[in-house]
């Protein structure tokens, strides 16, 4: 089970990944194409800028395990798959209610002014890796299981901890 | 990487050396572009400003994000202002180029430069009678002088127009001046792009396009012309001579030169350097059965155009050249050359040697150029190359067998020579509707595009048209090494293209020389459409740039456009993100200056635009399809 996960101290704010997401939910998707469509396609993906440690942060979609946002949807337009986990929204469902955006602890549902609805991350379901991970130039977002996610994380905080215990063995 | 050899050229030489750099684990440019990918949206879109430190600012093309950067700059204007400064950086290359030219001319006529010499009188006089300088009773030393002194004076005028934008038709010079860019002097209109564009200046992207083509002119009628004249005063006006192309010109027992970049000035002397007896003495004494040179980008069409000096290849091939093995010496000037040669030649024997005072690279030999010891220095270049010879590796030179042979030197001069002098017979061959009409098809070669694919499949779909080509550039070695560029490339033409290049005995694709001699090109659209006249802006011509990547050639296309002709350019400029800038380019610029610009990747699709052109202007002068 891969998940799009984030290495906030690799990002340059450079924005791509937004680009390349609103590219992918274009219907030509082409950026030549995308800019000249009407309307616009929509981003799914948001790199906050964060004042107080002067570093951007792109934020998407979650796709938590307990998603609240399908929890507390009255339609039925958010939906989670059983297997894959990946949190989807139907457009034709959906009444622009905002009760997801509401309880959404990370503030990426995003809403479509043209339909006046909610508009989220999908995952990219046409692609292998979603275009936000592909079109990002520094690896500031990845695509992985958590399990190797973080047991390549573990694996450089314990080097640094197993140095420490030698440079003090060599005092 | 192997299976990718054939997605990137369609070259069979260059496909070879990509195979061979595969299997010696050697990055090229296309593998480069592979780890650029994606590359960025903004700056594909054109809506980046680095202008001041306030920023950098990016508008959102999607709407959601900032419309506006910090002092409140839009979309448009950034697009506009950014496109400025590619038409500055392209015009100012060409015309610095030209200044060289000048000043090699200008140490020539003052004694100072003995290398060089007056090799065409004829155009000499008719230059000088273009600016009134009296040629009577007076050594061509002195008036050379006194040309080359009113033409440096061209560079820096601050009013009036430049004195060869005369040429062009009436009627073209009074809607430039109608639109306000009629231009002054070559540096002027450089700089006052750099002033326009800084934080705070114009902010009009009308207006600033308008400056734009302004800035163009000076470059294509201004300093590209210039570039084009005085070094065929210098080095000879090309006449139509044959040669071969594409890397299987480099010798297997000889000593291979490669001149690369853009400038005749030092390489003309490269090459007779190495035809001295004495050279070639040292090089059979080093165990070579001679030196060979071979030109690369438009350094090798210079030659190519005046000496039938071999072409290696067009702009993506010299890295291959390098990783052939048997290259003594990679001797570099200005524009187009990759620092990527410097780790790569240190991978073989090849020495890569910079010249241009302007110019130098990682991993380079110096030795650098000045006019008042021009032959000297070649000469020690040369001696340096046959000196490296017993360093080559013969068990890694791996030369593609691939060349081509081609006719070249179809300078104007040269084509209305052909034609009896007078432009008549083209007209003739035009109104019969044997030819269509004439398509310039010019440019660099871009990893964007299968290589070269852009370039042959547009010019073969346009002869079979019977549309007559006229090529330069990067362009004109592609066709070269297609075998375009030979008599018997007419069987490939329409049927009454076919026939006019038989009864003359003429490719049906006229290579006219460099990027600066798309000046050529220009003369001779003004000759016809002043024989007949009308302006340039009615003859049934199209341009085009199928594979495009430089600044250049973005001053290029511009003057192009503005001298009135339709221009089809084959990777999209970096405009999209402004709907402004976008709708001037193709349509609204068409209103004020009769051209319009076009972006269509697909070669076949590109012909097609063009040739629609043609027959538009054909009917517009009442002329059968």
């Amino acid at each position: 089970m891969k998940e799009i996960l984030i290495r906030p101290e690799k990002c340059m704010g450079c924005r791509s990944c937004e680009i390349a997401c609103a590219v992918e939910h274009s219907h030509s998707k082409s950026l030549f194409g995308a800019v000249a469509e009407k309307p616009l396609p929509k981003k799914r993906i948001y790199v906050e800028f964060v004042p107080e440690c002067a570093i951007s942060v792109p934020m998407v979609c979650r796709h938590c395990e307990e998603a609240s946002c399908v929890s507390v949807c009255p339609t039925g337009a958010l939906r989670q798959d059983g297997v894959i986990r990946v949190v989807t929204h139907d457009l034709e469902a959906c009444i622009g209610c905002w009760t997801c955006a509401s309880v959404c602890n990370y503030g990426v549902i995003g809403r479509n002014k043209e339909q006046r609805v909610a508009i989220k991350c999908d995952w990219c379901p046409d692609r292998e890796v979603p275009a936000c991970v592909s079109a990002c130039p520094t690896g500031a977002l990845v695509y992985k299981d958590v399990d190797e996610f973080s047991g390549s994380k573990r694996a450089v905080a314990a080097l640094k901890l197993a140095q420490g215990i030698t440079a003090g063995e060599s005092r | 990487m192997a299976k990718n050899v054939n997605e990137r050229s369609v070259d069979p030489a260059t496909r070879a050396m990509l195979l061979e750099a595969d299997r010696a684990g050697i990055e090229t440019a296309w593998d480069r572009f592979e780890k650029q990918q994606p590359q960025c949206g903004f700056g594909q879109l054109g809506v980046c400003c680095r202008n001041c430190n306030m920023g950098p600012c990016r508008i959102d093309p999607f709407g959601e994000g900032p419309d506006r950067g910090v002092c409140g700059t839009t979309a448009d204007i950034i697009v506009a202002r950014n496109l400025l400064r590619m038409i500055a950086a392209g015009a100012a290359a060409h015309s610095d180029h030209a200044r060289d030219a000048v000043m090699a001319f200008k140490q020539m006529a003052e004694g100072k430069a003995k290398s060089y010499q007056v090799k065409d009188e004829a155009k000499l006089n008719a230059l000088a009678a273009e600016y009134n300088i009296s040629t009577e009773d007076r050594s061509s030393e002195e008036v050379a002088l006194e040309l080359a002194n009113v033409l440096l004076s061209e560079f820096g005028k601050q009013m009036g127009p430049i004195q060869f934008t005369r040429r062009a038709p009436p009627k073209r010079q009074k809607i430039w001046e109608n639109a306000g860019i009629d231009p002054r002097g070559v540096d002027r209109e450089i700089v006052e792009c750099m002033h326009k564009t800084h934080i705070g200046v114009d902010n009009d992207p009308v207006h600033i396009l308008l400056h734009g083509l302004r800035t163009s002119i000076s470059d294509g009628w201004g300093g590209s012309m210039i570039a084009t004249d005085v070094q065929d005063v210098l080095f000879g006006t090309p006449t139509p001579t044959m040669s071969e192309s594409n890397l299987g010109v480099l010798k297997t027992d000889e000593v291979n030169i490669i001149v690369h970049g853009h400038e005749p000035i030092l390489s003309e002397l490269i090459v007779a350097a190495a035809e001295d007896p004495e050279m070639i003495a040292f090089a059979k004494k080093m165990g070579a059965k001679g030196i060979s040179v071979a030109g690369m980008c438009c350094t090798g069409n210079e030659v190519l155009m005046r000496h039938g000096v071999p072409t290696a290849g067009n702009f993506l091939q010299q890295e291959l050249a390098v990783i052939t093995g048997a290259v003594e010496a990679m001797v570099v000037d200005v524009q187009c050359i990759m620092p990527a040669l410097g780790n790569l030649a240190s991978c073989y024997h090849t020495k890569f040697i910079s010249t241009s005072p302007k110019a130098d690279f990682p991993g380079t030999v110096r030795m650098e150029y000045h006019e008042d010891k021009a032959l000297e220095i070649a000469k020690e270049i040369v001696r340096t190359a046959v000196e490296n010879y017993p360093n080559r590796d013969p068990a890694r030179v791996n030369i593609p067998k691939e060349k081509s042979a081609c006719m070249v030197g179809f300078s104007a001069e040269a084509i209305l020579g052909a034609l009896g002098g007078t432009p008549q017979p083209l007209i003739d061959a035009i109104v019969s509707g044997a030819v269509k009409g004439v398509g310039a098809v010019v440019g660099c070669n871009n990893v964007k595009i299968q290589h070269d694919f852009g370039h042959i499949n547009l010019v073969r779909e346009l002869i079979k048209n019977d549309v007559l080509v006229v090529t330069t550039g990067c362009n004109a070695i592609a066709c070269a090494k297609a075998g375009l560029l030979t008599p018997e490339a007419a069987k490939e033409a329409g049927p009454g293209l076919r026939a006019v290049c038989e009864s003359l005995g003429v490719p049906p694709v006229l290579h006219m020389g460099s990027c600066v001699d798309i000046s050529r090109i220009l003369v001779l659209a003004a000759a016809l459409a002043n024989h007949l006249g009308v302006d340039i802006s009615d003859l049934p011509a199209a341009g085009a740039a199928p594979e495009w990547m430089s600044e250049k050639a973005v001053s290029i296309g511009a003057y192009v456009i503005a001298s009135g002709v339709y221009t089809v350019l084959g990777t999209v400029p970096p405009v999209l993100g402004s709907t402004v800038v976008t709708n001037v380019l193709t349509k609204g610029v068409g209103d004020v200056i009769g051209a319009t610009f076009a972006v269509e990747p697909d070669p076949f699709k590109a012909a097609a635009l063009m040739i629609g052109t043609i027959q538009e202007k054909r009917k517009g002068l009442g002329l059968k399809a």
